[in-house]
């Protein structure tokens, strides 16, 4: 009997296990199949054309492409020293009382979905950002302040896991030979982390090149390249969630559809490259 | 109670009424330890697990201050000063006494930076003596020949015996008085234990030593002085020949016929 319960189970978390790459590779091709048609109108020009004009059946998908990775890109140069700073004050240098609280604080922080991130970022942030800086207060710089407070917490949380795997005895070895904690810290236990920390950055990257809700209202979907960060700009995410509705032609809708296709393509190969080569040595830890 | 032989040495550092207390723990772990460590000679220390000879051992360099709430008690003198004393230079304290570990902990970088690591945390910087130093140290540890043309590899390529070897020239190449080795062959195989006792026999030349170890052929083979301990407390201190073949207290004689242990 228990025979049989046992097989019943492995036959049917196997199903279910297979059925998860079947719903990843459906994706793909829906997403393909969908975006062919702006594949066969636009060919690479798509991608490098910076002239995104619905009304004249004209999509070039460069202002997007460049929104999403400046924006990510704000976000990463602002996240990861400090997430780096968060890190090491919690796995090193906060005295034992405080090291969970701060740590499941952070962890609570990661949870807040990203929508209350987007909506604090519009009626916080914005007008902060237009009293230095003039203008609307919307863009890339408000989208990338906004990205990077939204993964910080991860970022650190995840960078102090790392942290804590050093083992103590050769952090007591580095201190035996008279290192002070600061020498302990960039010497012996960043180095140790490095692949576990650099995999996490890579990760919270992934996360923010594809984030929608928190950089929706505080982008602009404005479809232009523009050399000032505080000008309204566009992303991938921001211009499929702002353009679906409208999508009235067969060749917009298509266009919109190999956005999607170029934002799967860039977030697989980034959490590829994360997971595959960076965390893989981490996970056996 | 104990029996603790006078040394006729010159002695490296003496032990006086010396307390430890674990953050957290109200019994302490070492009781009343008194025991002077003979200069240029190989001290063992003996006895059954958790009796707490790594926690003596750990006391010379004030290890136990990298985590909050342990507490000493009594002296360590060393070079005319208790280095207990909370205005000691830790840093300066440990590199004057080194340690090596119970498993080889090669740093994350090359043979070649491990060594030279503490000398670059003490400031020096000039290439030509950074190199002489590391080979002189890589020399005296016994370990040269096999690494001198891989000095840039990643230290962790070396098999466990040759990573504590490393160590151990990490550990003298700043020149260190006094050098502390908790059980250091207890990761290895015999003939790399074998290599690493040699070594540490070759190495009193220079340096005092403090050897803790649970095999106690290995105590006998290596060491001038023996301390056995017990329980928190040192039971007995003698020439290593001595103790093994006159014990002068019973508990002693018991722990090393193998009534327990
Ligand atoms: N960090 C610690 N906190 C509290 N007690 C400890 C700690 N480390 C060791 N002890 C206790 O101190 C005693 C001596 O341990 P130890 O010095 O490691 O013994 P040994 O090295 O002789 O095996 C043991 O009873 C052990 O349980
Ligand atoms: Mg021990």
């Amino acid at each position: 009997m228990s025979n049989i319960i046992d097989k019943v189970f492995e036959h049917s978390t196997r199903i279910i296990a297979f059925s998860v790459l079947l719903i990843v590779a459906w994706i793909f091709t829906v997403l393909f199949q969908n975006s062919l048609d702006s594949m066969q109108a636009f060919g690479f020009d798509f991608i490098t054309d910076t002239k995104w004009a619905p009304n004249l059946e004209k999509f070039g998908a460069l202002p997007a492409i460049m929104g999403s990775v400046i924006s990510t890109f704000l976000a990463m140069v602002l996240a990861v020293p400090v997430a780096i700073g968060v890190a090491i004050f919690l796995s090193e240098i906060a005295p034992e009382k405080l090291k969970s609280p701060i740590g499941v604080s952070i962890e609570l922080l990661a949870a807040i979905p990203s929508v209350i991130y987007g909506m604090w970022g519009l009626f916080y942030f914005v007008p902060i950002i237009r009293d230095i800086f003039g203008g609307l207060g919307i863009g890339m710089l408000t989208a990338g302040i906004v990205l990077a407070i939204m993964i910080l917490p991860f970022m650190a949380a995840v960078t102090r896991d790392a942290m804590d795997t050093t083992p103590d005895i050769l952090k007591e070895s580095a201190y035996a030979l008279g290192g002070t904690k600061w020498d302990v810290i960039k010497d012996i236990i960043i180095p140790y982390a490095k692949a576990g920390i650099i995999g996490s950055m890579i990760l919270a990257l992934g996360r923010a090149i594809g984030e929608t809700m928190a950089v929706t209202f505080v982008m602009g979907n404005v479809h232009k390249i523009s050399l000032a960060i505080t000008a309204p700009a566009t992303s991938i995410p921001v211009t499929l969630a702002n353009e679906f509705t409208e999508a009235d032609t067969e060749l917009y809708f298509s266009s919109l559809f190999e956005l999607s296709f170029i934002l799967l393509l860039i977030s697989f190969t980034i959490i590829s490259i994360a997971k595959f080569y960076f965390l893989r040595k981490t996970r056996r830890a | 109670m104990a029996t603790i032989i006078n040394i006729p040495h010159e002695k490296a550092l003496e032990v006086k009424d010396f307390q430890f207390t674990y953050n957290g723990t109200t019994e302490p772990s070492l009781k009343e330890i008194s025991m002077p460590i003979a200069k240029n000679s190989i001290t063992a220390l003996i006895g059954p697990s958790g009796c707490g000879k790594t926690t003596l051992l750990r006391s010379f360099n004030r290890m136990h201050d990298l985590y909050p709430g342990n507490r000493y008690e009594g002296l360590i003198e060393f070079k005319g000063r208790n280095i207990l004393e909370p205005k000691e230079d830790l840093i300066q304290l440990r590199t004057c006494i080194g340690m090596i570990f119970q498993k080889p902990t090669a740093f994350p970088m090359s043979i070649y930076d491990n060594v030279a690591y503490g000398l670059r945390l003490q400031g020096i910087k000039n290439r030509s003596e950074l190199n002489d130093r590391v080979e002189k140290a890589l020399q005296d540890a016994a370990i040269w020949k096999e690494v001198s043309s891989r000095l840039k590899h990643d230290a962790n390529g070396l098999s466990g015996g040759q990573q504590q070897r490393l160590c151990i020239a990490r550990a003298i190449a700043v020149e260190p008085e006094v050098l502390l080795f908790d059980e250091p062959t207890s990761a290895l195989d015999p003939i790399s234990t074998q290599g690493i006792e040699k070594l540490v026999i070759e190495l009193k030349e220079k340096v005092s030593i403090i050897i803790v170890t649970h095999n106690m052929q290995q105590a006998a083979r290596v060491s001038d002085y023996t301390g056995f301990m017990y329980l928190g407390e040192l039971i007995e201190l003698g020439i290593t020949e001595e103790l093994f073949v006159t014990p002068k207290e019973r508990l002693t004689e018991e722990y090393i016929t193998g009534k327990f242990g």
